[in-house]
């Protein structure tokens, strides 16, 4: 590692990020040419689409499931540390500041939602799957979920490429789950309350 | 964000944080979950003001109104009005073959109804405007021996049947406008089949046949499991 440099992501934590972004954008890619009517009419084949979308999904959960039992112990306590908010998360959350950890508190409510959002995609996408061809899995709201799912974590995604790509002062942040390591000033500004090994 | 100097001296150091990432993740999967039972009524509420504003900014970006474009062949059918032909046959008569403006010229009808979708959407109060059955079939005198209809698309090789007495029922028609615009190429130009008492594969789209036929055979979704007659909340599993 580059001297005044600190590791910030282990490599199954960047396995695992980047195994959930490429399923994504190739989910959500090929989901819009099933939604967007511009799209389907220009791409039409809507069969073969929905065959590759269908597959591309369980696929991702696969990936996910594989990268997550891989992670084992080491994922577990990551974890951990997403799922704990002390007073400071609470008062980062409530624009006062206090200082952060690892993951800042908006991080972690990110990383907890992507992860429920892979469980919903995966359910209702199934149910939509096995509905066409059985009619015990068809519920009225199924395509609803799947859709109103993907709004929302299309808005995520872009609040999140903003702030990993764009905005200044957290655009740094992308080195961490690139290379692994970010400047140490840079995280002791950012995550004062995160002492790197 | 710089964490400016924390003036509030409540945080004990030693505080055990709370577990509200768990929590969080646990109340989304359940809400997700049990959105499949409440999600549609929801949904009905918001999409009322979403979408025409929608639809004014960004047409045919979004999905408007609810709905889903479904094809079943790699190119969806391209009308050309010079070439483009209604066609009636089969147990008739008088075999008849009509124009764009033949058809425009039929006595026009008007009516507003809801449309759906057997995989679960739904968008009401379309307006459509067409012709009804009866007056173009009319020309073409159906024999007596013919029971069903035959309804062709030019997006081969869809097809689908209707009984007689199912095509005689009040609001099936054919439409030819949408909302006011010439039926869009997305939703089946130049004209589609259009019984509202039914979901939606049997509303055919691009229409360029119509068959008159001693029986009802099963249709290009019928073949693939779905049920011959598909009545609205009483087929395909919903209802009884």
């Amino acid at each position: 590692m580059k001297a005044g440099y600190v590791r910030r992501f282990s490599r199954v934590e960047r396995l695992l990020h980047w195994v959930n972004a490429v399923g994504f954008f190739f989910l959500l890619a090929t989901g819009l040419i099933l939604y967007v009517p511009r799209l389907s009419m220009l791409v039409a084949h809507r069969q073969e689409i929905q065959y590759i979308h269908f597959w591309g999904g369980v696929a991702w959960l696969c990936a996910l499931t594989a990268v997550i039992l891989l992670g084992g112990r080491r994922l577990l306590a990551t974890a951990r540390e997403l799922d704990a908010f002390d007073r400071d998360d609470l008062r980062w959350l409530r624009g006062r500041g206090g200082p952060q950890g690892r993951f800042n508190a908006g991080q972690k409510i990110n990383a907890v939602l992507t992860a429920a959002f892979a469980i919903l995609f995966g359910v209702s996408g199934l149910l939509l799957w096995f509905g066409e061809q059985d009619t015990r899995y068809r519920f009225a709201s199924t395509v609803i979920l799947h859709d109103g799912l993907m709004y929302v974590s299309l808005f995520l995604v872009v609040g999140h490429l903003y702030l990993t790509l764009i905005h200044p002062a957290t655009r740094h942040s992308l080195r961490g789950m690139t290379l692994g390591n970010v400047n140490a000033e840079w995280a002791d500004r950012h995550h004062s309350k995160w002492r790197p090994e | 964000m710089d964490s400016p100097p924390v003036t509030e001296h409540d945080a004990q150091p030693n505080e055990e944080p709370r577990r509200y990432g768990r929590r969080l993740f646990l109340v989304t999967v359940a809400g997700g979950i049990s959105s499949l039972y409440w999600g549609k009524a929801a949904w009905d509420h918001v999409t009322g003001v979403i979408s025409p504003v929608a639809s004014a900014i960004a047409p045919g970006i979004v999905p408007t109104g609810g709905w889903r474009i479904y094809t079943i062949s790699g190119q969806m059918p391209v009308f050309d009005p010079a070439t483009w032909r209604l066609k009636i046959g089969g147990l008739v008569e008088q075999p008849v073959s009509l124009t764009y403006d033949e058809l425009r010229a039929l006595p026009r009808v008007d009516q507003v109804s809801n449309f759906h979708c057997v995989t679960g959407w739904t968008v009401n109060n379309v307006h459509w405007g067409g012709v009804r059955l009866h007056d173009v079939l009319a020309a073409a005198k159906p024999s007596s021996t013919a029971h069903a209809l035959e309804f062709v698309s030019m997006e081969v090789p869809y097809i689908d049947y209707l009984s007689l007495q199912q095509a005689s029922l009040k609001d099936v028609m054919l439409a030819y406008e949408m909302d006011g615009q010439p039926l869009p190429r997305e939703h089946g130009a130049p004209v589609r089949l259009i019984i509202p008492q039914m979901y939606g594969y049997k509303n055919v789209k691009w229409l360029d046949g119509i068959n008159l036929v001693p029986r009802e055979q099963a249709g290009y979704w019928e073949q693939l499991g779905y049920d011959q007659d598909a009545w609205v909340g009483r087929s395909n599993g919903y209802g009884a």
